[in-house]
């Protein structure tokens, strides 16, 4: 069972992927659209293919898979199942640094500033809450700062879009805060992947030395783990797959939390098989909720966030009952 | 009524009493001090006004008037159409839009300032109706009559020039497209420049009219002849998803795009007789 989970994943991200690609306005059957994409007959169906579609699903994969390996990093490394980056405001924090270069001009000086600043920014917020509540600080601690990281990021993110001179940039507020993959195209993705595939790759290389911490930090310290260089690839792994992400599309929430747990207990808790997972069930996630956006109202870009939310906020708030009544016991 | 709400009338009233004067006589001899607080009033009544009659104009007027008005819009004060300033400017006729902000009006209105309310224009025929309402608001009909000769004069040479541009009955399909998508249909003005440089609307082939919001790829799908863009950010700087989404390189492979954009301008936005030079530069920017 477990040993198909892998296979049973990937072919549930190729099948979203090719649904992903076949939905939209133009409604045009699946094998002319498909014939459209493969033999490119220069019509407008193959640009609707090749430059809106699949660049979105492509983006769509990915973020997904970063932010549900990243979801699995933080509850490994904090040893705290609430962490994720878009509740503790990682997410919050790289939108307010992506929009900072946008209205800058500086990412219209140098593309590669949108990513760059968008990664600084996560990783400011992933350094922030690693002090204030790191592995030891329990998980009320960890929320209250999270609370704090994206309450500021949120006003900054106000501050900075109600001061641009783009009369359209305040309205956009909602986009940063909530996320969508609406007419996203290849520079995008060309702008996010390799920092998503860079700090995927940094992440998973540590997933031995997470298994190994959840034995607790002394015993992974005697047991080779360093801790210090643990820490530093999460941050900037992390941060990387956080920042680049939302660069592009908008800060969204709920897809680490989410999928490590749905996961967890098929891979018998063990941080070394979550990451893995986590990736796949993130990018089947997020496939299926851009489906989603696009079957509820068609063509008028309903917000990931909305959908997402009301799937994860619930599932937040279980976890907290959960918690108590475990507590309790 | 809240407390706020009557303590707020209070205030009103007694400001209305100490700053006094100036308005609520009846209008016979034609307006000294107009302020006007809406784009499109200010470039109708910069055209209009007597020297010294408009006292200010919104700050709007100041980038986004027409080029030919755009200096005597800057030798205006510039005013945010707060009531507040508006009412120290003691006005004896404020020009206000049907959709300028609502509540500032109605607080003026409420001062006892005489307030015109002016229609967005719809269309080029509407532009004359706008002219002579001006016109007469401001005392000054015979140099409304004379404008309005001018744009007739202007559209039938502008047709002339159309005919000979343009040998085919059936113009090009074209589609405005704006930030976030916005389009304009035949019902609009920016629909009826179009029809006026003789370019079919893909707006109402997709059902509107009145104009409305474009999914990019629907706009693809239908595949229009020539692509309008619209660049209505006044400001170079700043940055917005809404207008980014015209620098998408999937509108810019397309084959609309390759056969050469036209633009929209602050031309555009409001109804004046200098719609006609957008009108005359669509014209030789769609010219086959």
């Amino acid at each position: 069972m477990n040993r198909l989970l892998i296979p049973t994943l990937a072919v549930l991200v190729g099948l979203l992927f090719l649904a992903s690609i076949l939905i939209g306005p133009a409604g045009v059957p699946a094998i002319d659209s498909l014939s459209a994409l493969i033999r490119g007959d220069g019509g407008p169906m193959t640009l609707v293919m090749r430059e809106l579609r699949l660049p979105r699903a492509v983006l769509a994969a990915a973020i997904g898979a970063g932010l549900g390996l990243s979801g699995a990093v933080m509850q490994g490394y904090l040893r705290n199942p609430l962490a994720e980056p878009g509740l503790l405001g990682v997410s919050g924090a790289a939108a307010l640094g992506a929009v900072l270069a946008l209205q800058t001009g500086l990412a219209g000086a140098m593309a590669l500033a949108l990513p760059l600043s968008g990664l600084a920014g996560a990783f400011v917020a992933v350094l922030v809450l690693a002090l204030l509540a790191g592995p030891a600080g329990g998980a009320l601690t960890l929320i209250l700062a999270g609370i704090g990281v994206s309450a500021l990021s949120g006003a900054g993110l106000a501050l900075v879009l109600n001061l641009s001179p783009d009369p359209f940039a305040a309205q956009e507020i909602v986009f940063w805060l909530m996320g969508s993959l609406a007419d996203r195209s290849w520079s995008h993705v060309a702008l996010a992947l390799p920092f998503i595939a860079l700090g995927c790759a940094l992440l998973l290389t540590q997933a031995r030395a997470l298994s190994v911490l959840t034995l607790g930090e002394d015993a992974a310290a005697s047991m080779g783990v360093s801790l210090g260089r643990l820490r530093g690839v999460v941050l900037l792994g992390t941060a990387a797959v956080v920042g680049a992400g939302t660069a592009v599309a908008g800060s969204i929430g709920f897809i680490g939390l989410m999928v490590p747990h749905f996961l967890r207990r098929a891979t018998r808790g063990d941080p070394a098989r979550l990451l893995p997972v986590s990736a796949l069930g993130g990018a089947a996630l997020l496939l299926a909720a851009d489906i989603a956006v696009r079957l509820i109202l068609p063509g008028r870009d309903l917000k990931l966030g909305v959908l997402l939310a009301i799937l994860g906020a619930p599932f937040f708030l279980l976890l907290i009952l959960r918690a108590r009544f475990a507590q309790n016991a | 009524m809240s407390v706020f709400a009557r303590a707020s009338e209070v205030l009103v009233l007694s400001l209305a009493l100490t700053l006094g004067g100036g308005a609520g006589a009846a209008q016979t001899a034609p307006p000294a001090r107009v302020v006007s607080m809406n784009l499109c009033t200010d470039q109708l009544a910069l055209m209009l006004a007597a020297p010294g009659q408009l006292v200010s104009v919104s700050y709007l007027a100041h980038d986004g008037a027409v080029a030919p008005l755009r200096a005597a819009a800057r030798a205006l004060p510039a005013n945010r159409g707060l009531a507040e300033e508006i009412y120290l400017l003691q006005p004896d006729l404020v020009l206000a839009g049907r959709y300028s902000t609502v509540a500032t009006v109605a607080m003026l209105e409420r001062l006892g300032l005489p307030v015109i309310r002016f229609e967005p224009e719809n269309s080029l025929d509407d532009i004359e109706d706008a002219l002579t309402r001006m016109g007469a608001a401001l005392g000054r009909e015979a140099r409304a009559r004379a404008l309005i000769a001018d744009f007739r004069a202007d559209r039938a040479r502008l047709e002339e020039h159309l005919r000979q541009a343009r040998a085919e009955a059936d113009g090009p399909r074209a589609v405005l497209y704006s930030a976030r998508g916005w389009t304009g249909g035949s019902q609009t003005l920016a629909g009826d420049i179009l029809r006026a440089a003789g370019l079919r609307n893909l707006a109402d082939e997709l059902g509107l009219a009145w104009g409305g919001m474009v999914a990019l790829e629907s706009l693809l799908m239908a595949d229009p002849d020539r692509l309008i863009l619209g660049q209505p950010g006044r400001s170079p700087e700043g940055w917005s998803e809404a207008r980014a989404l015209l620098h998408h390189p999937a509108l810019r492979h397309s084959r609309a795009y390759r056969a050469g954009v036209a633009t929209n301008d602050r031309d555009w936005v409001c109804g004046t007789p200098f719609v006609l030079d957008a009108v005359a530069r669509l014209i030789d920017e769609t010219a086959p």
